[in-house]
């Protein structure tokens, strides 16, 4: 056990604070899941870029800083002690970049990665369709070959599609083999939303925010070179990038931890609304946030010394959804009558609601626990 | 940052757990504290210097910290072992040196148990030969006291292997007043029963897999119906997001960190409500078959949920953190 950082970890933490000390917005930027607002986070996201603080982890040729996974975690828990807006390009680099980084060819990784990180492509995800939810082996959209044009034709309707009327790539699971069953026969596609072909509807979610899109294929030409990985395996790449979304990329610790503390500011000046049952709420939830912190630095440890995680994500995709909504129902309760107003705890509170269904929902989670963490029979 | 156990605090964890799978299977739990086959057990421990693990070396002990105690005590726990091991191993140390009889407890002559609340009620009281009495808190004066001749009236417990004793009459033979030392021997006590509760929801836990897997019905194990595979995920959760926090606590106990009472108090109160919840769980899981003495889950529910009343409940050790987090705290916790 040694849980000290060391002298250019603490230097790097320095570095990170001093900046976005300089740099976060002084007043909240609008709501990144709508246009207006969506805007002023592309202008936030290319200020991180400049200065190579879109992407730490990543390599500097792509624009990164070649940044430790502990460097990463400082990182995310000084960018959330910060304040610093919501990240609208998540998707791309907490979601596809690993799988680009595992599975990608050079060539995609050169041309995409570096515009990735300067928010270039914005890249949203088109897994769930309006059939295929949890059962996301059940996808029906489908890509045919069209040999003399030397690539695929798309069709079928992909939903829930987070910020899909803002952004300008996807990334997404079809249909290659209309013989094989269930998850054989997929593979992952690049698609530019531009393709012709492709129509992209935004809708509102429970917010009233236009977070959510659908997105139709209707005969969508892509060539060969938006296929990542190999024909037919996408269900394998995909997996790669559910262990991001479940696992500590999507949600560090940061997050919870700066939550947690914004609860116990909330609590300790509004002693008039709280009682010794909320309190307790309170702390129970500063707790878990400590609890998911050092989870994360176990697990951190356990990828740096190359012991395989696996299955062990889902245990994280539960922990912090339940306790997002823990945090923002205590807030909700503390903030008494004005929890009716629109505010960052109230759509926070909204947003946590999302948190045990996206991801893959908390019950296919306990489903990947019981069977592959402890063991269980699947029939 | 390196947040796993080193190679030496490993081995050490490895031999410790090796005894206990062989010298305290579920019927040396049985056959109970003052038997000959718990004696072989603190034997054992004692050749191992477990009850020197956190006395100095010049004082003849391992001179080792409590990034090798929390491990130690995890399986400790697992094997709910029926001596008064939390309180030898680890609230001891420190506190005999005026009495002169810190050599007896490294030579596995003595045994010592505490009583922090100080109202005389000690668990695996036949065997204890010192009481370490009050300093609830980690605040006040612990009193050394010697129990030969003293008054032990056996009590029913819930847990008939906890050996529950009412002591009185012993022969105070120390007085710790220093508030380090009192306060030290507070934390260690919640360190190390938060380590116990570890343990003990894992041997559940592991108990309750098998039984799973194994028990049919409907033509099929039950451990393939999602309701019980949700109830074990659940549970799962609650002990791998306290054992960290207890593994944090004690490396902040090792290094001196100021805050070293807010991460044990987070430790004991994530450690105790999993324990809860896990018994819980895995009883539900085993149905009728567990909700009996003749089968071994009871050693460790009973076990587990006195040790997650011991030295400050959940809720308790809750209250402290809101006084150490500047929020109104209600209850009778120490400041921190």
């Amino acid at each position: 056990m040694d849980l000290s950082w060391s002298d250019s970890e603490q230097a790097f933490r320095a570095e990170a604070r001093d900046w976005l000390a300089g740099h976060v917005p002084a007043r909240p930027l609008p709501s990144g899941d709508t246009a207006e607002g969506f805007a002023a986070h592309l202008e936030w996201e290319r200020a991180l870029h400049a200065d190579r603080w879109s992407v730490v982890s990543w390599p500097e040729a792509y624009g990164g800083r070649d940044a430790s996974l502990w460097e990463w975690l400082i990182f995310e828990e000084e960018y959330y002690r910060a304040g610093a807006p919501q990240r609208v390009t998540q998707n791309g680099i907490f979601l596809l970049a690993p799988t680009l980084f595992a599975f990608g060819s050079r060539q995609q990784q050169d041309t995409l990665l570096p515009r990735m990180a300067a928010a270039q492509d914005l890249w949203c995800q088109g897994w769930s369709e309006p059939g295929a939810g949890s059962d996301l082996a059940g996808i029906r959209s489908a890509a045919v070959r069209d040999e003399q044009a030397g690539g695929w034709r798309l069709s079928g309707q992909k939903t829930w599609t987070t910020r899909g009327a803002f952004c300008t790539h996807l990334f997404g699971l079809f249909r290659t083999d209309p013989q094989a069953q269930r998850h054989h026969g997929l593979t992952y596609f690049l698609v530019p939303l531009d393709t012709e072909g492709v129509t992209v509807r935004g809708f509102d979610r429970l917010d009233g925010d236009e977070g959510f899109a659908e997105v139709f294929f209707t005969d969508a030409f892509v060539p060969d070179s938006a296929v990542l990985g190999g024909l037919n395996e996408g269900w394998k790449v995909a997996m790669a990038t559910t262990g991001s979304e479940r696992g500590l990329t999507l949600r560090s610790p940061g997050r919870f931890l700066q939550a947690a503390d914004r609860l116990v500011e909330l609590a300790a000046s509004n002693p008039e609304s709280s009682t010794p049952v909320l309190t307790d709420r309170v702390v129970r939830s500063w707790m878990q946030a400590q609890a998911y912190q050092q989870f994360t630095l176990a697990q951190v440890t356990d990828i740096v010394e190359e012991r395989p995680t696996g299955a062990r994500s889902s245990l994280n995709k539960v922990y912090w959804s339940e306790l997002d909504i823990e945090l923002h129902e205590t807030a909700m309760e503390l903030l008494g009558p004005d929890a009716q107003l629109d505010s960052d705890w109230s759509r926070g509170f909204q947003f946590s609601l999302a948190g045990p269904i996206y991801a893959g929902t908390n019950e296919i989670q306990r489903n990947i626990i019981a069977e592959r963490v402890l063991g269980l029979p699947r029939k | 940052m390196r947040f796993a156990l080193t190679t030496e605090q490993q081995e050490l964890h490895q031999v410790v757990a090796q005894l206990l799978g062989d010298a305290c299977t579920p019927d040396v739990v049985r056959a109970g504290t003052g038997s000959p086959q718990a004696d072989r057990l603190y034997a054992g421990l004692v050749d191992l210097g477990a009850t020197g693990l956190l006395v100095d070396e010049e004082a003849g002990g391992l001179g080792l910290d409590e990034n090798y105690l929390v491990p130690v005590l995890v399986e400790i726990g697992r094997a709910a072992a029926p001596l008064p091991l939390v309180d030898t191993l680890a609230v001891a140390p420190g506190l005999l040196s005026a009495t002169g009889r810190a050599e007896d407890v490294l030579a596995g002559t003595v045994c010592v148990a505490a009583d922090p609340v100080g109202n005389g009620l000690v668990r695996f009281g036949s065997r204890a030969d010192l009481l370490l009495q009050g300093g609830w808190g980690g605040s006040g004066v612990i009193r050394v006291v010697d129990l030969a001749g003293a008054q032990r009236e056996p009590q029913a417990a819930v847990d008939p292997a906890a050996d529950l004793q009412r002591i009185s009459f012993g022969t105070i033979i120390a007085e710790i007043d220093d508030p380090a030392l009192v306060r030290t021997a507070w934390l260690r006590g919640v360190l190390g029963s938060a380590a116990e509760l570890v343990g003990l929801s894992r041997r559940m836990l592991d108990l309750t897999v098998g039984y799973v897997k194994e028990r049919q019905q409907f033509g099929v194990p039950i451990g393939s119906f999602q309701a019980v595979k949700h109830h074990l995920a659940s549970a799962l959760l609650a002990v791998e997001f306290a054992a960290p926090t207890v593994s944090a606590a004690g490396y902040a106990l090792a290094t001196g960190d100021e805050q070293a009472s807010v991460a044990v108090a987070t430790a004991k109160a994530l450690a105790s409500d999993a324990a809860v919840q896990v018994a819980r769980a895995t009883l539900q899981c085993h149905g009728a078959i567990a909700y009996t003495t003749e089968y071994d889950w009871q050693l460790f529910a009973k076990r587990a949920w006195a040790v997650a009343a011991q030295w400050g409940t959940a809720a308790w050790h809750r209250d402290a953190v809101a006084r150490a987090l500047g929020l109104p705290a209600s209850g009778t916790s120490p400041a921190h």
